[in-house]
Protein backbone atom coordinates (compact mmCIF):
# COMPACT_ATOMS: atom_id res chain seq x y z
CA UNK A 1 0.00 0.00 0.00
CA UNK A 2 1.24 2.96 -0.78
CA UNK A 3 -0.09 6.89 -0.72
CA UNK A 4 1.01 9.97 -1.85
CA UNK A 5 0.03 13.39 -2.74
CA UNK A 6 -0.03 14.70 -6.01
CA UNK A 7 -1.44 17.73 -8.36
CA UNK A 8 -2.51 17.06 -11.35
CA UNK A 9 -2.60 19.42 -13.89
CA UNK A 10 -5.68 18.92 -16.74
CA UNK A 11 -5.26 20.29 -20.50
CA UNK A 12 -8.52 22.40 -21.06
CA UNK A 13 -10.11 19.43 -23.77
CA UNK A 14 -10.05 17.24 -20.53
CA UNK A 15 -11.77 19.10 -18.05
CA UNK A 16 -15.34 17.69 -18.82
CA UNK A 17 -13.76 13.94 -18.68
CA UNK A 18 -14.68 11.35 -15.82
CA UNK A 19 -10.69 10.64 -15.21
CA UNK A 20 -10.66 9.93 -11.71
CA UNK A 21 -13.32 7.72 -11.70
CA UNK A 22 -11.48 5.52 -13.87
CA UNK A 23 -8.82 5.27 -10.65
CA UNK A 24 -11.27 3.91 -8.75
CA UNK A 25 -13.31 1.47 -11.03
CA UNK A 26 -10.36 0.12 -13.26
CA UNK A 27 -7.08 0.42 -10.69
CA UNK A 28 -8.86 0.29 -7.57
CA UNK A 29 -6.96 3.31 -5.62
CA UNK A 30 -9.02 5.38 -3.28
CA UNK A 31 -8.54 9.46 -3.68
CA UNK A 32 -8.84 12.18 -1.27
CA UNK A 33 -9.78 15.51 -3.32
CA UNK A 34 -8.08 17.89 -0.94
CA UNK A 35 -8.27 20.71 -3.83
CA UNK A 36 -9.98 21.07 -7.48
CA UNK A 37 -10.53 24.12 -9.31
CA UNK A 38 -10.98 24.70 -13.21
CA UNK A 39 -10.43 28.02 -14.79
CA UNK A 40 -12.71 28.91 -17.89
CA UNK A 41 -10.54 28.23 -21.19
CA UNK A 42 -7.90 27.13 -18.72
CA UNK A 43 -6.47 24.04 -17.60
CA UNK A 44 -8.30 22.32 -14.16
CA UNK A 45 -6.32 21.65 -11.06
CA UNK A 46 -6.75 19.28 -8.84
CA UNK A 47 -4.48 17.98 -5.74
CA UNK A 48 -5.50 14.37 -4.53
CA UNK A 49 -4.12 11.79 -1.73
CA UNK A 50 -3.49 8.70 -3.90
CA UNK A 51 -3.73 5.48 -2.36
CA UNK A 52 -3.04 1.52 -3.23
CA UNK A 53 -1.38 -1.29 -4.16
CA UNK A 54 1.77 -0.03 -5.62
CA UNK A 55 1.11 -1.63 -8.66
CA UNK A 56 -2.30 -0.23 -9.30
CA UNK A 57 -0.84 3.03 -8.50
CA UNK A 58 1.92 3.12 -10.74
CA UNK A 59 -0.59 1.86 -13.55
CA UNK A 60 -2.64 4.66 -12.27
CA UNK A 61 -0.43 7.31 -12.75
CA UNK A 62 0.81 5.74 -16.02
CA UNK A 63 -2.82 5.88 -17.01
CA UNK A 64 -3.33 9.87 -16.02
CA UNK A 65 -0.37 10.62 -17.99
CA UNK A 66 -1.59 8.84 -21.13
CA UNK A 67 -4.73 10.78 -21.12
CA UNK A 68 -2.46 13.79 -21.10
CA UNK A 69 -2.55 14.45 -16.91
CA UNK A 70 0.42 16.82 -16.00
CA UNK A 71 1.37 15.44 -12.35
CA UNK A 72 3.91 16.53 -9.52
CA UNK A 73 4.11 16.12 -6.14
CA UNK A 74 2.49 18.18 -3.73
CA UNK A 75 5.27 18.91 -1.92
CA UNK A 76 7.12 20.77 -5.21
CA UNK A 77 3.82 23.19 -5.24
CA UNK A 78 3.81 24.84 -1.45
CA UNK A 79 7.15 26.24 -0.91
CA UNK A 80 8.05 28.55 2.26
CA UNK A 81 10.81 31.46 0.95
CA UNK A 82 13.20 30.83 3.15
CA UNK A 83 14.60 34.74 2.92
CA UNK A 84 10.99 36.16 3.84
CA UNK A 85 9.90 34.20 6.73
CA UNK A 86 10.76 35.69 10.30
CA UNK A 87 9.90 32.78 12.22
CA UNK A 88 6.92 34.92 14.06
CA UNK A 89 4.98 31.47 14.18
CA UNK A 90 1.35 33.46 13.22
CA UNK A 91 0.50 30.72 10.85
CA UNK A 92 1.29 27.90 13.03
CA UNK A 93 -2.49 27.71 14.67
CA UNK A 94 -3.98 27.76 11.03
CA UNK A 95 -2.32 25.64 9.95
CA UNK A 96 -4.83 22.27 9.79
CA UNK A 97 -2.75 19.65 8.86
CA UNK A 98 0.42 20.51 11.68
CA UNK A 99 2.83 21.36 8.62
CA UNK A 100 3.79 23.97 10.40
CA UNK A 101 5.32 23.81 13.80
CA UNK A 102 7.54 25.68 16.42
CA UNK A 103 10.63 24.11 17.79
CA UNK A 104 9.97 24.35 21.27
CA UNK A 105 14.12 24.79 21.75
CA UNK A 106 15.12 27.28 19.11
CA UNK A 107 11.25 28.63 18.63
CA UNK A 108 11.64 28.71 14.96
CA UNK A 109 9.05 27.53 12.60
CA UNK A 110 9.40 24.33 10.49
CA UNK A 111 7.47 23.71 7.61
CA UNK A 112 6.89 19.69 6.82
CA UNK A 113 5.77 20.19 3.10
CA UNK A 114 5.39 16.23 3.19
CA UNK A 115 2.33 17.01 5.72
CA UNK A 116 0.79 20.06 3.59
CA UNK A 117 -1.94 19.66 1.61
CA UNK A 118 -2.13 23.20 -0.08
CA UNK A 119 -4.92 24.41 1.38
CA UNK A 120 -3.54 28.06 1.34
CA UNK A 121 -4.30 28.93 4.29
CA UNK A 122 -1.55 29.96 5.22
CA UNK A 123 -0.46 32.06 2.07
CA UNK A 124 -2.70 35.21 2.57
CA UNK A 125 -1.75 35.54 6.71
CA UNK A 126 1.74 35.21 6.40
CA UNK A 127 2.58 39.05 7.39
CA UNK A 128 5.57 38.52 5.12
CA UNK A 129 4.06 36.66 2.83
CA UNK A 130 6.53 33.57 2.91
CA UNK A 131 4.42 31.32 2.13
CA UNK A 132 4.47 30.29 -2.01
CA UNK A 133 2.10 28.45 -4.20
CA UNK A 134 3.46 27.33 -7.25
CA UNK A 135 0.83 25.38 -8.90
CA UNK B 1 26.67 49.79 42.41
CA UNK B 2 28.09 50.48 39.21
CA UNK B 3 27.77 53.71 37.17
CA UNK B 4 26.93 54.14 33.14
CA UNK B 5 30.46 55.75 33.27
CA UNK B 6 32.30 52.68 34.53
CA UNK B 7 30.42 50.23 32.55
CA UNK B 8 31.71 52.34 29.48
CA UNK B 9 34.80 51.47 30.37
CA UNK B 10 35.13 48.42 30.75
CA UNK B 11 33.75 48.73 27.43
CA UNK B 12 36.22 50.76 25.73
CA UNK B 13 38.88 48.59 27.56
CA UNK B 14 37.07 45.38 25.69
CA UNK B 15 36.50 43.63 28.72
CA UNK B 16 32.79 44.19 29.55
CA UNK B 17 30.42 41.52 30.70
CA UNK B 18 27.85 41.22 28.64
CA UNK B 19 24.67 38.47 28.34
CA UNK B 20 21.48 38.60 26.56
CA UNK B 21 18.10 38.82 28.74
CA UNK B 22 17.43 34.90 27.69
CA UNK B 23 21.24 34.08 29.13
CA UNK B 24 20.84 36.27 32.06
CA UNK B 25 17.65 34.40 33.37
CA UNK B 26 20.10 30.91 33.47
CA UNK B 27 22.88 32.75 35.38
CA UNK B 28 21.13 34.40 37.67
CA UNK B 29 19.36 30.77 38.91
CA UNK B 30 22.74 29.42 39.05
CA UNK B 31 24.96 31.90 40.69
CA UNK B 32 22.37 33.86 42.56
CA UNK B 33 22.07 38.11 41.71
CA UNK B 34 24.49 39.43 44.20
CA UNK B 35 26.93 37.59 42.27
CA UNK B 36 25.82 38.21 39.08
CA UNK B 37 25.25 41.70 39.62
CA UNK B 38 29.01 41.96 40.44
CA UNK B 39 30.14 40.20 37.44
CA UNK B 40 27.84 40.89 34.68
CA UNK B 41 27.73 44.61 33.05
CA UNK B 42 25.10 44.58 30.45
CA UNK B 43 22.05 42.71 29.39
CA UNK B 44 21.40 43.22 26.16
CA UNK B 45 16.75 43.11 25.25
CA UNK B 46 15.25 43.20 22.23
CA UNK B 47 12.23 42.51 20.37
CA UNK B 48 11.19 41.81 16.61
CA UNK B 49 7.55 42.64 15.60
CA UNK B 50 5.18 44.44 13.94
CA UNK B 51 5.03 48.06 15.14
CA UNK B 52 2.17 50.38 12.92
CA UNK B 53 2.97 53.66 14.62
CA UNK B 54 6.22 53.84 13.03
CA UNK B 55 7.34 55.95 9.85
CA UNK B 56 10.62 57.53 8.91
CA UNK B 57 10.63 61.33 7.40
CA UNK B 58 12.82 62.26 4.66
CA UNK B 59 14.31 65.72 2.83
CA UNK B 60 14.98 65.03 -0.86
CA UNK B 61 16.63 68.07 -1.93
CA UNK B 62 15.94 71.27 -4.05
CA UNK B 63 14.74 70.46 -7.46
CA UNK B 64 15.54 73.19 -10.10
CA UNK B 65 13.35 75.32 -10.48
CA UNK B 66 12.32 74.85 -6.51
CA UNK B 67 8.99 72.66 -6.08
CA UNK B 68 6.94 73.66 -2.50
CA UNK B 69 5.56 70.19 -1.67
CA UNK B 70 4.11 71.84 1.37
CA UNK B 71 0.61 72.00 0.93
CA UNK B 72 0.76 69.51 -1.91
CA UNK B 73 0.28 66.20 -2.57
CA UNK B 74 3.37 63.44 -2.77
CA UNK B 75 3.49 59.96 -3.23
CA UNK B 76 6.18 57.57 -2.62
CA UNK B 77 5.55 54.35 -5.23
CA UNK B 78 1.91 55.56 -5.22
CA UNK B 79 1.97 55.17 -1.38
CA UNK B 80 1.00 58.87 -0.03
CA UNK B 81 3.11 60.82 1.63
CA UNK B 82 2.74 63.75 4.44
CA UNK B 83 4.13 66.67 2.76
CA UNK B 84 2.70 69.44 5.20
CA UNK B 85 6.32 70.96 6.46
CA UNK B 86 8.56 73.11 4.56
CA UNK B 87 9.48 73.01 0.83
CA UNK B 88 11.16 69.60 0.40
CA UNK B 89 10.86 67.33 4.32
CA UNK B 90 8.13 64.38 3.96
CA UNK B 91 6.65 61.73 6.21
CA UNK B 92 6.15 58.65 5.44
CA UNK B 93 3.73 56.00 7.51
CA UNK B 94 3.79 52.57 7.97
CA UNK B 95 0.30 51.74 7.64
CA UNK B 96 -0.05 54.12 4.40
CA UNK B 97 -1.36 52.29 1.52
CA UNK B 98 -2.26 53.27 -2.19
CA UNK B 99 -5.10 55.49 -3.46
CA UNK B 100 -6.00 52.81 -6.07
CA UNK B 101 -5.48 49.56 -2.88
CA UNK B 102 -9.30 48.03 -3.06
CA UNK B 103 -8.81 48.20 1.19
CA UNK B 104 -11.71 46.13 2.54
CA UNK B 105 -14.16 45.81 -0.39
CA UNK B 106 -13.71 43.04 -0.85
CA UNK B 107 -13.23 41.18 2.34
CA UNK B 108 -10.55 40.50 3.62
CA UNK B 109 -8.47 42.94 1.57
CA UNK B 110 -5.04 42.00 0.68
CA UNK B 111 -3.09 45.50 1.87
CA UNK B 112 -0.41 43.52 -0.26
CA UNK B 113 1.78 47.05 -0.71
CA UNK B 114 2.11 50.39 1.46
CA UNK B 115 4.22 52.65 3.84
CA UNK B 116 6.28 49.12 5.72
CA UNK B 117 7.40 48.44 2.21
CA UNK B 118 8.05 51.70 1.01
CA UNK B 119 10.41 51.87 4.12
CA UNK B 120 12.09 48.31 3.63
CA UNK B 121 13.13 49.24 -0.21
CA UNK B 122 14.31 52.32 1.08
CA UNK B 123 16.70 51.18 3.05
CA UNK B 124 17.15 48.44 0.62
CA UNK B 125 18.66 50.69 -1.15
CA UNK B 126 16.46 50.36 -4.23
CA UNK B 127 15.02 53.58 -5.80
CA UNK B 128 11.22 54.50 -5.07
CA UNK B 129 9.35 57.00 -7.25
CA UNK B 130 8.70 60.29 -5.98
CA UNK B 131 5.31 61.96 -7.39
CA UNK B 132 4.04 65.12 -6.49
CA UNK B 133 1.57 68.04 -7.45
CA UNK B 134 1.26 71.40 -5.87
CA UNK B 135 0.99 74.91 -5.94
CA UNK B 136 3.13 77.22 -7.44
CA UNK B 137 4.67 80.61 -5.59
CA UNK B 138 7.29 83.52 -6.55
CA UNK B 139 9.69 81.18 -4.63
CA UNK B 140 8.92 77.99 -5.20
CA UNK B 141 7.37 78.01 -8.94
CA UNK B 142 7.76 74.29 -9.55
CA UNK B 143 3.85 72.41 -9.80
CA UNK B 144 4.94 69.00 -10.95
CA UNK B 145 7.70 66.46 -9.96
CA UNK B 146 7.71 62.83 -10.84
CA UNK B 147 11.68 61.20 -10.10
CA UNK B 148 13.28 58.49 -8.55
CA UNK B 149 14.87 59.14 -4.99
CA UNK B 150 17.70 56.60 -3.84
CA UNK B 151 18.40 56.33 0.05
CA UNK B 152 22.21 57.36 -0.72
CA UNK B 153 21.37 60.87 -2.47
CA UNK B 154 18.72 62.70 -0.21
CA UNK B 155 20.17 64.47 2.50
CA UNK B 156 18.12 62.99 5.88
CA UNK B 157 16.32 59.81 5.88
CA UNK B 158 15.14 59.08 9.61
CA UNK B 159 13.41 56.43 11.29
CA UNK B 160 11.23 58.19 13.27
CA UNK B 161 8.94 55.90 15.54
CA UNK B 162 6.12 57.41 17.66
CA UNK B 163 5.04 54.11 19.33
CA UNK B 164 7.06 51.32 19.27
CA UNK B 165 8.34 48.44 21.96
CA UNK B 166 5.52 47.71 23.88
CA UNK B 167 5.60 46.74 27.66
CA UNK B 168 3.29 43.73 27.07
CA UNK B 169 0.56 42.89 24.77
CA UNK B 170 -2.84 41.30 25.09
CA UNK B 171 -3.76 38.05 23.76
CA UNK B 172 -6.16 37.97 21.41
CA UNK B 173 -9.09 35.48 20.41
CA UNK B 174 -12.33 35.15 19.04
CA UNK B 175 -15.73 34.44 20.92
CA UNK B 176 -17.90 34.84 18.05
CA UNK B 177 -19.15 32.06 15.30
CA UNK B 178 -17.54 33.63 12.61
CA UNK B 179 -14.17 33.96 11.36
CA UNK B 180 -12.49 37.65 11.90
CA UNK B 181 -9.56 39.85 10.52
CA UNK B 182 -7.33 41.98 13.21
CA UNK B 183 -4.28 43.49 13.79
CA UNK B 184 -3.37 40.52 15.65
CA UNK B 185 -3.73 38.07 12.70
CA UNK B 186 -6.74 36.17 11.78
CA UNK B 187 -8.76 35.00 14.60
CA UNK B 188 -11.01 31.64 14.11
CA UNK B 189 -14.33 31.52 15.54
CA UNK B 190 -14.90 29.74 19.22
CA UNK B 191 -11.76 30.67 20.61
CA UNK B 192 -9.99 28.32 17.40
CA UNK B 193 -6.82 30.51 17.97
CA UNK B 194 -4.99 32.74 20.35
CA UNK B 195 -2.68 35.33 19.24
CA UNK B 196 0.24 37.21 21.37
CA UNK B 197 2.38 39.67 20.06
CA UNK B 198 5.82 40.35 22.47
CA UNK B 199 9.28 38.64 22.85
CA UNK B 200 8.06 38.10 26.60
CA UNK B 201 11.55 37.27 28.37
CA UNK B 202 13.39 39.42 25.59
CA UNK B 203 11.61 42.14 25.79
CA UNK B 204 13.01 45.19 26.54
CA UNK B 205 10.66 47.18 28.64
CA UNK B 206 9.83 43.77 30.54
CA UNK B 207 13.29 43.44 31.45
CA UNK B 208 13.32 47.02 32.62
CA UNK B 209 10.10 47.47 34.10
CA UNK B 210 9.97 50.51 36.16
CA UNK B 211 12.21 52.22 33.63
CA UNK B 212 15.11 52.24 36.01
CA UNK B 213 17.56 52.08 33.12
CA UNK B 214 15.77 52.89 30.13
CA UNK B 215 14.93 56.63 29.67
CA UNK B 216 14.80 59.85 26.99
CA UNK B 217 18.17 59.86 25.58
CA UNK B 218 19.43 55.89 26.11
CA UNK B 219 20.81 54.82 22.96
CA UNK B 220 19.49 51.61 21.22
CA UNK B 221 19.93 49.59 18.30
CA UNK B 222 16.98 50.57 16.08
CA UNK B 223 16.68 48.99 12.58
CA UNK B 224 20.06 47.09 12.30
CA UNK B 225 21.28 50.58 13.04
CA UNK B 226 22.01 52.85 16.36
CA UNK B 227 19.47 54.57 17.53
CA UNK B 228 18.17 56.34 20.90
CA UNK B 229 14.83 57.26 22.64
CA UNK B 230 13.32 59.80 22.02
CA UNK B 231 10.18 60.42 24.45
CA UNK B 232 8.04 57.71 26.01
CA UNK B 233 5.83 56.72 23.08
CA UNK B 234 2.18 57.38 22.70
CA UNK B 235 -0.40 55.06 24.87
CA UNK B 236 2.52 55.24 27.08
CA UNK B 237 0.20 53.63 30.52
CA UNK B 238 2.46 52.89 32.76
CA UNK B 239 -0.07 52.63 35.85
CA UNK B 240 -1.73 49.80 34.51
CA UNK B 241 -1.41 46.41 37.85
CA UNK B 242 1.35 44.85 38.14
CA UNK B 243 2.78 41.21 39.59
CA UNK B 244 5.07 41.41 42.45
CA UNK B 245 8.47 41.45 40.31
CA UNK B 246 6.82 44.42 38.65
CA UNK B 247 5.94 43.84 35.16
CA UNK B 248 2.82 44.96 34.35
CA UNK B 249 0.20 42.26 33.50
CA UNK B 250 -1.62 44.17 30.50
CA UNK B 251 0.20 46.52 27.45
CA UNK B 252 1.63 49.33 29.78
CA UNK B 253 4.89 51.34 29.02
CA UNK B 254 5.82 52.17 25.48
CA UNK B 255 8.93 54.15 23.87
CA UNK B 256 9.29 56.96 20.75
CA UNK B 257 12.25 56.02 18.97
CA UNK B 258 14.15 57.66 16.19
CA UNK B 259 17.22 56.90 14.34
CA UNK B 260 18.98 57.70 11.04
CA UNK B 261 17.55 55.25 8.68
CA UNK B 262 20.87 55.53 6.58
CA UNK B 263 22.76 52.94 8.70
CA UNK B 264 19.75 50.43 9.08
CA UNK B 265 19.42 47.50 7.73
CA UNK B 266 16.34 46.04 5.41
CA UNK B 267 16.26 43.02 7.43
CA UNK B 268 15.26 44.10 10.39
CA UNK B 269 12.21 46.95 9.04
CA UNK B 270 9.95 44.23 6.87
CA UNK B 271 6.89 45.60 5.46
CA UNK B 272 3.63 43.44 6.71
CA UNK B 273 0.41 42.47 5.26
CA UNK B 274 -2.17 41.59 7.64
CA UNK B 275 -4.72 39.73 6.16
CA UNK B 276 -8.71 42.09 6.42
CA UNK B 277 -6.64 44.78 8.27
CA UNK B 278 -3.61 46.68 7.06
CA UNK B 279 -0.01 47.20 6.11
CA UNK B 280 2.63 47.65 9.03
CA UNK B 281 6.27 47.34 9.51
CA UNK B 282 8.21 44.74 11.14
CA UNK B 283 10.61 46.83 13.53
CA UNK B 284 14.01 44.96 15.32
CA UNK B 285 14.12 47.21 18.39
CA UNK B 286 17.63 46.68 20.91
CA UNK B 287 18.07 47.74 24.53
CA UNK B 288 21.21 47.23 26.15
CA UNK B 289 20.29 47.54 30.25
CA UNK B 290 23.62 48.79 32.33
CA UNK B 291 23.59 46.48 35.55
CA UNK B 292 23.68 49.04 38.35
CA UNK B 293 22.70 46.64 41.00
CA UNK B 294 21.38 43.87 42.61
CA UNK B 295 17.82 44.89 41.37
CA UNK B 296 18.13 46.04 37.91
CA UNK B 297 20.01 41.86 37.41
CA UNK B 298 16.37 40.64 39.07
CA UNK B 299 14.44 42.53 37.35
CA UNK B 300 16.55 41.50 33.96
CA UNK B 301 16.24 37.99 35.04
CA UNK B 302 12.61 38.28 34.78
CA UNK B 303 11.84 35.02 32.56
CA UNK B 304 8.33 33.93 30.99
CA UNK B 305 6.95 32.38 33.84
CA UNK B 306 6.48 35.41 35.61
CA UNK B 307 5.52 37.60 32.82
CA UNK B 308 1.93 37.63 32.69
CA UNK B 309 -0.79 39.12 30.42
CA UNK B 310 -4.63 38.90 29.59
CA UNK B 311 -6.96 37.38 27.38
CA UNK B 312 -8.89 39.96 25.39
CA UNK B 313 -11.88 38.85 22.98
CA UNK B 314 -11.43 40.80 19.83
CA UNK B 315 -14.75 39.81 18.35
CA UNK B 316 -16.74 42.35 20.65
CA UNK B 317 -14.74 43.31 23.80
CA UNK B 318 -11.76 44.79 21.73
CA UNK B 319 -13.37 47.05 19.32
CA UNK B 320 -15.81 47.99 21.59
CA UNK B 321 -13.78 49.28 24.36
CA UNK B 322 -15.05 46.80 26.93
CA UNK B 323 -12.50 46.38 29.34
CA UNK B 324 -12.79 42.32 30.37
CA UNK B 325 -10.55 39.75 29.99
CA UNK B 326 -11.12 36.37 29.68
CA UNK B 327 -8.35 35.07 32.53
CA UNK B 328 -4.46 35.47 32.40
CA UNK B 329 -2.04 33.42 30.97
CA UNK B 330 2.14 33.81 30.99
CA UNK B 331 4.47 33.59 28.21
CA UNK B 332 5.70 30.13 29.16
CA UNK B 333 2.34 28.84 28.92
CA UNK B 334 1.97 30.70 25.49
CA UNK B 335 5.04 29.64 24.07
CA UNK B 336 3.95 25.80 25.23
CA UNK B 337 1.93 25.78 21.80
CA UNK B 338 -1.79 25.94 24.04
CA UNK B 339 -3.61 27.59 26.49
CA UNK B 340 -6.77 26.65 28.53
CA UNK B 341 -9.37 29.84 28.15
CA UNK B 342 -12.83 29.40 29.74
CA UNK B 343 -12.18 25.46 30.15
CA UNK B 344 -11.37 25.02 25.93
CA UNK B 345 -7.28 24.04 24.51
CA UNK B 346 -6.88 26.45 22.28
CA UNK B 347 -3.40 26.96 20.06
CA UNK B 348 -1.46 29.72 20.06
CA UNK B 349 0.37 31.79 17.69
CA UNK B 350 3.14 34.53 18.35
CA UNK B 351 3.31 37.90 15.60
CA UNK B 352 5.99 38.88 17.43
CA UNK B 353 9.92 36.41 16.13
CA UNK B 354 11.89 35.41 19.49
CA UNK B 355 14.24 33.92 16.80
CA UNK B 356 14.81 36.82 15.61
CA UNK B 357 14.91 39.08 18.66
CA UNK B 358 17.28 36.25 19.90
CA UNK B 359 19.43 37.33 17.25
CA UNK B 360 19.04 40.99 17.74
CA UNK B 361 20.06 40.76 21.23
CA UNK B 362 23.17 38.74 20.10
CA UNK B 363 24.06 41.24 17.53
CA UNK B 364 23.75 44.09 20.38
CA UNK B 365 26.09 42.28 22.76
CA UNK B 366 28.60 41.64 20.13
CA UNK B 367 28.88 45.31 19.65
CA UNK B 368 29.27 46.25 22.81
CA UNK B 369 31.95 43.35 23.37
CA UNK B 370 33.87 44.61 20.27
CA UNK B 371 34.00 48.21 22.28
CA UNK B 372 32.15 49.47 19.15
CA UNK B 373 28.93 50.37 21.11
CA UNK B 374 28.85 52.80 24.29
CA UNK B 375 25.94 53.25 26.87
CA UNK B 376 23.80 56.49 27.39
CA UNK B 377 23.19 57.84 30.33
CA UNK B 378 19.11 58.90 29.82
CA UNK B 379 18.68 62.56 30.03
CA UNK B 380 15.06 62.49 31.43
CA UNK B 381 13.20 59.55 32.90
CA UNK B 382 10.02 57.86 31.20
CA UNK B 383 6.79 58.83 33.24
CA UNK B 384 6.30 55.48 36.00
CA UNK B 385 4.81 53.37 37.41
CA UNK B 386 3.89 56.04 40.46
CA UNK B 387 3.64 59.02 38.03
CA UNK B 388 -0.31 59.05 37.32
CA UNK B 389 0.06 59.24 33.96
CA UNK B 390 -2.32 57.60 31.65
CA UNK B 391 -4.33 56.80 28.44
CA UNK B 392 -7.43 58.54 27.94
CA UNK B 393 -10.26 57.32 25.96
CA UNK B 394 -11.58 59.76 22.95
CA UNK B 395 -13.76 62.48 24.53
CA UNK B 396 -16.39 62.79 21.54
CA UNK B 397 -18.10 65.45 21.00
CA UNK B 398 -21.99 64.49 21.91
CA UNK B 399 -23.51 67.37 19.67
CA UNK B 400 -21.77 66.20 16.20
CA UNK B 401 -22.51 62.51 17.22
Amino acid sequence: MISKRIVLHFPHRLVDQPIVYKLVKEFDLQFNILKAYVTPQEEGLMVLELSGEEKNFNKGIEYLQSCGVRIQPLSQDVIRNEAKCTDCGVCVPICPTGALLVDPLTRKVHFYDNKCIACELCVKICPTRAMEVHF
Amino acid sequence: MKTIKEINEKIKKGNAVVVTAEEVIELVQKKGAKICAQEVDVVTAATFGPMCSSGAYFNIGHSKPRIKLGGGICTLNDVPVYAGFAAVDIFLGATAVPDSDPLNKVFPGEFKYGGGHVIHEIVAGHDVRLVATTYGTDCYPRKKLETTINIKDINEAVLFNIRNCYQNYNVAVNLSDKIIYTYMGVLKPNLGNANYCSAGQLSPLLKDPYYKTIGVGSKIFLGGGIGFVAWHGTQHNPIVPRKECGVPQAPAGTLAVIGDLKQMKADWLVGVSMLGYGVTLNVGIGVPIPVLDEQTIKYSAIKDEEIYTQIVDYSKNYPHCIPDSLGEVNYAQLKSGKIKILGKEVPTGNISSYPKAKEIAEELKSWIKKGEFLLTEPVAPLPGAESGYTVKPLKENPSLA
